[in-house]
């Protein structure tokens, strides 16, 4: 009976912690690899090589496939989250860097930075089926969560352009502050959340009217304002609060998603650029570019727990859970 | 002797140090103001500083302020182990140590009785500075604010027994002011207070070699894991270690027919 309960106990125990266990994904740029990090436990668990300067990250709907722009092989390559062996690659266009997937999971959206264009890849069929000419060094680019809006900022030209993703054509520009680098929609569409990395501020666009409903402005106590360089942004399905990070601040604020006051700065790595979410919101994760690590923070006490190091140039960062 | 006799005195000695900590308010002020000021004046312009590698116990990068809130706490236990031997100048000035040195129990135990009260007067006042630290946004864990205990009764018993051990050098009241300059500044800013040891290797492999070897280091870097509800048991030994040397050391000070009385004519 005894033997009974402690093997039931053991399943149970193994159950729960194989459904806490959630696996980070981080591009290293330098190491052209890709770390595995399991956050619970604190642990870099594995580098598998992946191609020639990995940057963007993206995971499937299932969670079964992991895209990563491997820029210097000019493609995008696909990589079972399970085996971690690469299981196909998509036709990208040049240097590809970010890119973003409709929320189906059957579109993939690339920023082209030389060629001023946006490739349009039917994943199924793995092929490229349209390219959009938009401004000048096209970077941040996000697909609306109802699947309405493809909005993508061009780092130069300093616009957000509209892409409407039943025709794949610019529907609208909206003119913002100097070199805006990331963007990310409000789960409920919304609002579009697009950082400028020179002016460092954060700019909130109403989806309706696309104009900047709000400008703010980012600062960090006692960081000259010239490093405060607002890079990735990301906001809770709640709308409670949105994470900027700052680049080489070192530092990700939150904001208040609803009163837009930055309510804190949180000190992380060197050069912070990407984040992302644990699945159930209470975590956050950060890569930080030049101090070669990530860092978990834990949302519900807003504090950095831990900084692990993982490899060369952390760049994108992908949870699995 | 029965325990009471040993009971009795202790409860003397350190009821006596402790109305006197309570009943001056002043000092009980600028005990705290010192390190304060360090806090939020010094610290506040190093914001930035630091935040380059992470030592243990920290797991993550920290602002300068929270690196030297055990620095700070190492502080307090210094300057509290230099003002309750300078108390005993005073004492012996003044005569009432001749009352308590004449009393029948042996003199390890009055020492240690006094090094007793004046660390139960630093561990008050360090856990006043944690309390506003915490209104400063300088956080650790729970368990931590309980394991610094021990860790503040040890580090205190050592940086007291390292004054009682100058006090029986000094004859005079005067003659403590250069000491004090002599051996707290240099034993502060010698140490992994300010800075911590990869940071002072930077620039001086010598100076970070005197630093690691400053009991006053191993006392802080004690408080700091402590703190952070770790166990450092190198700089556990170190201190322990150094207590014993500094309180036998004193002890034979001490000493009418043997030490250093022998040789200033007396109490």
């Amino acid at each position: 009976m005894t033997k009974k309960i402690l093997s039931y106990g053991l399943w149970a125990l193994l159950l729960a912690s194989t459904a806490q266990a959630e696996t980070v994904f981080v591009t290293l740029e330098k190491d052209n690899a890709l770390a595995v990090v399991d956050p619970i436990a604190g642990k870099l668990t594995a580098t598998v090589p992946v191609g020639q300067r990995p940057r963007g990250i993206a995971i499937s709907p299932d969670n079964k496939l992991l895209y990563i722009a491997t820029s210097d092989d000019n493609t995008i390559r696909i990589i079972d989250t399970n085996t971690l062996k690469e299981v196909g690659k998509l036709p990208s266009g040049d240097d590809p860097e970010t890119f973003a997937l409709n929320p189906a999971g059957d579109r993939l959206y690339v920023s082209n930075e030389d060629d001023s264009r946006v490739t349009v890849i039917d994943i199924a069929k793995k092929k490229a089926i349209k390219e959009i000419k938009v401004g000048v060094e096209p970077e941040g680019i996000t697909v609306s969560p109802d699947n309405q809006w493809l909005a993508s900022a061009s780092e130069t030209t300093n616009m957000v352009h509209w892409i409407d993703t039943k025709t794949n054509t610019i529907v609208d520009n909206t003119l913002v502050d100097p070199r805006p680098r990331a963007m990310s929609f409000t789960a409920d569409s919304q609002q579009l959340w697009v950082t400028s990395e020179m002016a460092g501020t954060l700019m909130i666009l109403d989806v309706k009217t696309r104009q900047i409903i709000k400008t703010i402005k980012l600062e960090v106590q006692g960081v000259t304002s010239d490093k405060v360089q607002p890079v990735g942004v990301v906001i809770d399905s709640k709308r409670g609060k949105g994470y900027v990070a700052l680049g080489p601040a070192n530092r990700v604020a939150v904001i208040n998603a609803q009163t837009f006051a930055v309510e804190n700065v949180l000190l992380v790595g060197q050069r912070v650029w990407n984040l992302a979410f644990s699945p159930d919101q209470k975590r956050l994760y950060t890569t930080n570019g030049i101090s070669n690590d990530i860092s978990i923070i834990d949302l519900d006490s807003a504090t950095v727990t831990k900084s692990l190091g993982v490899g060369t140039y952390p760049w994108g960062v992908a949870v699995k859970p | 002797m029965s325990v009471l006799h040993y009971w009795r005195a202790l409860w003397g000695i350190v009821g006596r140090e402790l109305w006197r900590f309570v009943t001056q308010r002043e000092r009980f002020i600028s005990a705290l103001v010192r390190p304060l000021v360090w806090l939020f004046v010094f610290a506040a312009g190093f914001r930035a500083a630091l935040g380059l590698a992470i030592s243990p116990p920290y797991e993550t990068y920290i602002l300068y302020e929270v690196y030297i809130t055990p620095g700070l706490i190492g502080m307090i236990q210094l300057f509290n182990g230099m003002q309750s031997s300078l108390s005993m100048v005073y004492d012996r000035e003044m005569g009432s140590m001749r009352i308590l040195m004449v009393c029948p129990l042996p003199r390890w135990f009055l020492l240690l009785s006094k090094l007793l009260a004046g660390t139960g007067v630093s561990v008050l006042q360090v856990y006043v500075f944690l309390g506003i630290a915490w209104f400063y946004d300088i956080h650790a864990p729970w368990q931590g604010y309980l394991w610094v205990l021990p860790a503040l009764v040890l580090s205190g018993l050592m940086l007291g027994a390292l004054g009682l051990l100058l006090s029986s050098f000094i004859k005079q009241l005067e003659n403590f002011a250069g000491v004090m300059n002599f051996v707290i500044f240099p034993m502060f800013f010698m140490s992994t207070a300010l800075y911590p040891l990869w940071k002072m290797k930077e620039s001086s492999a010598f100076l970070a070699s005197l630093a690691h070897y400053n009991p006053f280091s191993q006392a802080v870097e004690l408080i700091r894991f402590a703190l952070y509800a770790q166990y450092n048991p190198y700089a556990f030994i170190y201190t322990l270690v150094a207590f014993l040397v500094f309180m036998a050391a004193a002890i034979v000070g001490y000493n009418p027919s043997k030490g250093m009385m022998m040789k200033k004519g007396g109490a």
